[in-house]
């Protein structure tokens, strides 16, 4: 399971980042891939930073979503 | 009927029951109480229901209806895009890149970059909550025109040669996450969350500022700085304000104590403008997809949109 946090390098993505890797952590996923070269946000046919992706599907844009919905994110991407 | 009746019912019956009614200190602890209660309420509700609707117009989305088409009509659409679409800088590059990209004209792209995050849904609360629906009103209209005007006369000048190599491709759609009702509502609850954790500061400040004017500085003492705006002070302003950079909510508390210090409506009303439009970290940011000469030519159109609308308030608002 690929985690990317994709973003423009602002304050606001690098919050995402790490929220989603603390919670990464929590549940042993690994490591999180954090992607801050805007061509490849813009690759995935979005405009809006920062972006969570799992296995290169987008499943939060544009916010930060709460620590308890990126779980629920999370684990429904991993299948658990 | 007064929707906020409650609130003052609130504010009064916190206020009264500690200090003493008619005193100075009560009236300003008054103003504060009712003042930020009313800001968050309205704050609350409208960023919800803004980013509810947002959920269903994503940027990814409404580039398609832009593209190709130089008309005015794309460029009003572009401004009214702006002003839904979130106000963090951070979107900003990915945003004019996606646009661009897609085949939207460099006009109608720079019109949307400046209204984006010069009019937006924040800003309208908290211009609302100090100054009242008439100045808002104000704000939006000419916010939405400088915009519409300064992508209009970029659009005219023909410069996309200035852009740095951007690599046309076919644009993918997105697939974005589809979305249930209550992943739209849990969306727009967290975004309000973050927002409001991120400005409330602003407003506590802001209010503050005006309860502390409103209860302790005396009339006669605006009267006599009022006089002394001079002919300069609209492009000074405008100056001054792009080395600053803030969003909306930062500069706000700022604009009402330049206000109630005497400086002209318009005056601060541009000041505001140039801060939250133009702004040195956004230029660095854009350096890597135009040349500077763009950017100068961006500022310059911009800039001078912004003085002449400062010009005309402070003409119109003449009290």
């Amino acid at each position: 399971m690929n985690i990317q946090v994709l973003g423009s390098g602002c304050p606001t993505c690098k919050r995402l980042y790490e929220a989603t890797q603390k919670i990464a952590d929590e549940l042993g996923l690994g490591k999180v891939d954090y992607e801050t070269d805007i061509q490849k946000l813009l690759d995935l046919g979005l405009m809006q930073s920062p972006v969570l992706a799992i296995d290169g599907i987008p499943v939060a844009v544009g916010n930060v979503p709460s620590p308890a919905r990126i779980k629920e994110l999370l684990i429904v991407g991993s299948g658990k | 009927m007064d929707v906020f009746a409650p609130l003052q019912f609130l504010a009064d019956w916190l206020t009264y029951g500690v200090f003493q009614r008619g005193t100075l200190l009560a009236s300003a602890v008054n103003f504060f109480i009712f003042d930020t209660a009313k800001i968050f309420l309205l704050l609350a509700v409208i960023i919800f229901a803004v980013s509810y609707v947002r959920t269903y117009l994503p940027p990814e989305k409404t580039r398609a209806f832009l593209a190709g088409k130089s008309l005015l009509a794309s460029h009003v659409l572009a401004a009214l895009i702006g002003v839904i679409t979130p106000f963090c800088s951070c979107s900003a590059v990915p945003l004019f890149l996606g646009f661009v990209e897609a085949g939207v004209p460099l006009g109608v792209t720079f019109t949307f970059l400046v209204s984006s995050p010069m009019v937006n849904e924040v800003a309208l609360v908290l211009l609302f909550g100090l100054f009242g629906w008439k100045i808002t009103a104000i704000y939006i209209v000419a916010g939405l025109l400088v915009a519409i005007v300064s992508g209009l006369v970029i659009g005219r000048m023909k410069v996309e040669w200035l852009l740095e190599p951007i690599a046309m491709r076919a644009v993918r759609q997105a697939e974005l996450p589809e979305m249930t009702r209550r992943e739209r509502i849990g969306y727009a609850w967290e975004y309000m969350r973050d927002i409001v954790s991120k400005v409330w500061p602003y407003v506590v400040v802001g209010v503050g500022l005006g309860a502390w004017i409103h209860g302790y500085v005396p009339a006669d003492f605006l009267a006599t700085y009022a006089g002394t705006d001079r002919w300069y002070a609209v492009p000074l302003a405008v100056l001054t304000g792009i080395p600053l950079y803030s969003n909306a909510a930062g500069v706000i508390p700022l604009v009402s104590a330049l206000h109630e210090k005497g400086v002209a409506m318009g005056t601060v009303l541009a000041f505001m403008m140039s801060v939250t439009a133009l702004s040195l970290p956004e230029f660095m940011i854009l350096k890597k997809v135009m040349k500077v000469r763009l950017i100068v030519i961006f500022a310059a159109t911009v800039g001078s949109g912004i003085v002449l609308v400062g010009y005309l308030f402070n003409w119109l608002i003449r009290s």
